[in-house]
């Protein structure tokens, strides 16, 4: 579905990413782990061309880099930004609604707001309520149920269990593995989190300053012992 | 040394009144919203129909009171003018300093069009709001790098440069002695005379600025606006183009404060470049931001009140401008969400629905400025 062939970004004289090429099939979850600053973010925002990159990127064979980002969120490709950031002077709803600004169809739209609310009835609960009025967990609920209602194809998680309870990141994750299970969604998932992101993907790469040094079944990486001892604390 | 002791006393106690001014006015402003949110459709349209018949028959009302007229003229004019620039600072959140700019060239565009070309008064008017227009949207652009403090510098040069440019070039402007003898409009054949034609002319106008504003908040437009205002990148990812977004902002703002423009130089008929200082910008600011910033409702109080309060303060005017500082700095110590601001408004509505909500609380406590 997507294919990100040898793109490079800098950051003034700091080479970010270095001819990075991976691959993202359709219906699958993949995961992106790695250590603070190894490029995991800046992947995210080159595919949504929100940081200047070199290369390639196909999105069912388009080149994304051609297209503005609102253009890029047209396409189906939703990027949940790092820290939610949620919209915190609207309500739950309204921030909803922002999710679906691109879209025409009233119809689909209610259903998919049904969906969410259905996918996280917290989210219901609190429908009213201004966003920056609810808890970590709940905003990252409202930024995925948000980007939700922008009818991704392609949905991008950047850190999703930062800065939140084990028992919350459980339920998002799980939130996330239904998505996947029930409606095929495809799922880039960033995270530092290595271990809970291996455990729900199919398939795993491993950035390291700006490329992929490992790359595997989730399940596999699970026991590899570059990534166990790297990025899992064992010894 | 009495009469200093003189003026002490006297600020400390018009302080005091400002003190319980506020405090009033913010309760009856809270308990107001808060009844008035509760009314539900037939009611609220019966409300809006009185307040329209009101403002209606005031020109009726007051035949034998021309200043007071001439006042409620100037008053409407400003909640014209407030609520434009409500649109570039409340609902797209981009800090613009030099609004007035935009009121001169519309103001000047009406001046130079009637009186050196003798051009109508209905086309000159929509030419200011188009002339102010066109330079919301060239001062629009420089916001699409600029942020807060950088673009309030960015706009206090522009709204500047163009009264710089009014005062020198003489030929066309006829410099600081300014345009005198701008004709008064006709309609269908029939000469506006007098203060109650303006009168009408003004409140359509504000009639249909705040159906504008209404609209816009309501719509998915209005939504853009809210996202960009709220956070640039998280309305990015979800497909707002911000650029657009603050743009049109810049230019719906300018068009609308070039109409006030326009209607102000027809008005006084005469128009110079002191009319359009900074200050008269920070009036405006003032106005938006101590009635309520991005609420419809507050602005148009806010221009209410400090439109009126220069003509009040008359009597002891040695103290006038004390009493405006003392206020505002009062305001935004006690009550810096405005009169009837928006945040409190969605909230409390929110709280209703939510009676335990924690934040309830400690809105309850803001609102009441503690």
């Amino acid at each position: 579905m997507l294919k990100v062939q040898g793109i490079d970004v800098y950051y003034g004289g700091i080479h970010a990413l270095r001819d990075l090429t991976f691959e993202i099939p359709a219906g699958k979850i993949v995961t992106l782990i790695g250590s603070n600053g190894a490029g995991k973010s800046t992947t995210l925002k080159a595919i949504s061309n929100l940081v200047k990159c070199k290369g390639q990127i196909l999105f069912e064979e388009e080149n994304l880099l051609a297209l503005p980002s609102e253009k890029i969120v047209g396409k189906g490709v939703i990027h949940v930004p790092e820290g939610r950031r949620i919209f915190t002077a609207l309500t739950v709803e309204e921030n909803l609604d922002m999710g679906s600004y691109l879209r025409k169809d009233k119809d689909g739209v209610a259903k998919d707001k049904e969906f969410v609310f259905k996918l996280f009835p917290r989210l219901k609960e609190r429908a009213k309520q201004l966003g920056g009025t609810l808890s970590g967990g709940e905003q990252q609920m409202l930024a995925i149920g948000r980007a939700l209602m922008s009818k991704p194809r392609l949905l991008m998680l950047d850190e999703p269990s930062m800065g939140l309870a084990p028992i919350v990141v459980q339920e998002i994750f799980s939130a996330i593995a239904d998505l996947n299970k029930t409606t095929g969604l495809t799922v880039l998932l960033v995270e530092q989190n290595a271990n809970i992101a291996l455990q729900l993907a199919d398939y795993a790469y491993v950035l390291e300053t700006g490329s992929i040094t490992i790359e595997g079944e989730a399940k596999a990486l699970l026991t590899d012992d570059r990534v166990r001892k790297a990025y899992l604390g064992e010894a | 040394m009495t009469n200093l002791m003189t003026v002490l006393r006297n600020l400390i106690f018009y302080s005091v009144i400002l003190f319980v001014a506020i405090q009033v006015l913010a309760r009856f402003f809270d308990f107001a919203s808060k009844k008035l949110i509760k009314v539900g459709g037939g009611k609220k349209k019966l409300l809006i129909a009185g307040v329209g018949v009101f403002a209606l028959v005031l020109p009726l009302l007051l035949a034998g009171e021309p200043y007071i007229l001439r006042t409620s003229v100037m008053v409407l004019l400003y909640i014209v003018l407030a609520l434009s620039l409500n649109i570039v600072l409340g609902q797209a959140g981009q800090l613009s300093l030099g609004h007035s700019a935009f009121y001169a060239l519309g103001a000047y565009t009406m001046a130079i069009l009637t009186v050196s070309f003798g051009v109508n008064f209905w086309i000159a008017l929509v030419a200011g709001g188009v002339v102010a227009g066109i330079f919301g949207f060239v001062l629009g652009i420089p916001t699409l790098r600029l942020k807060g403090d950088y673009l309030a510098i960015v706009t206090v040069g522009f709204g500047e440069i163009l009264r710089l440019i009014l005062i020198n070039w003489g030929t066309f402007t006829r410099g600081p002695a300014g345009i005198p003898g701008i004709p008064s409009p006709s309609f269908f054949g029939m000469a506006v005379k007098g203060n109650t034609g303006y009168y009408y002319i003004i409140l359509v106008m504000v009639i249909v600025t705040i159906i504008i504003s209404k609209r816009l908040e309501d719509s998915r437009l209005g939504r853009g606006l809210a996202a960009v205002k709220d956070d640039e990148i998280a309305a990015e990812s979800m497909g707002v183009n911000p650029a657009n977004m603050k743009i049109l902002a810049f230019v719906l703002g300018a068009v609308i404060a070039g109409f006030a423009g326009g209607f102000f130089a027809s008005f006084v008929h005469y128009v110079n470049p002191d009319n359009f200082t900074y200050m008269e910008s920070v009036t405006i600011l003032t106005m938006v931001v101590l009635g309520g910033l991005g609420s419809i409702p507050g602005v148009i109080v806010g221009a209410v009140i400090l439109a009126i309060l220069p003509e009040a303060l008359r009597d002891i005017s040695t103290y006038r401008y004390a009493i405006y500082g003392i206020l505002l700095a009062m305001m935004m110590i006690i009550r810096p969400q405005g009169m009837i601001s928006l945040d409190s408004l969605k909230r409390r509505s929110a709280a209703d629905e939510n009676p335990r909500s924690i934040w309830n609380f400690k809105s309850f406590r803001r609102s009441n400025g503690r």
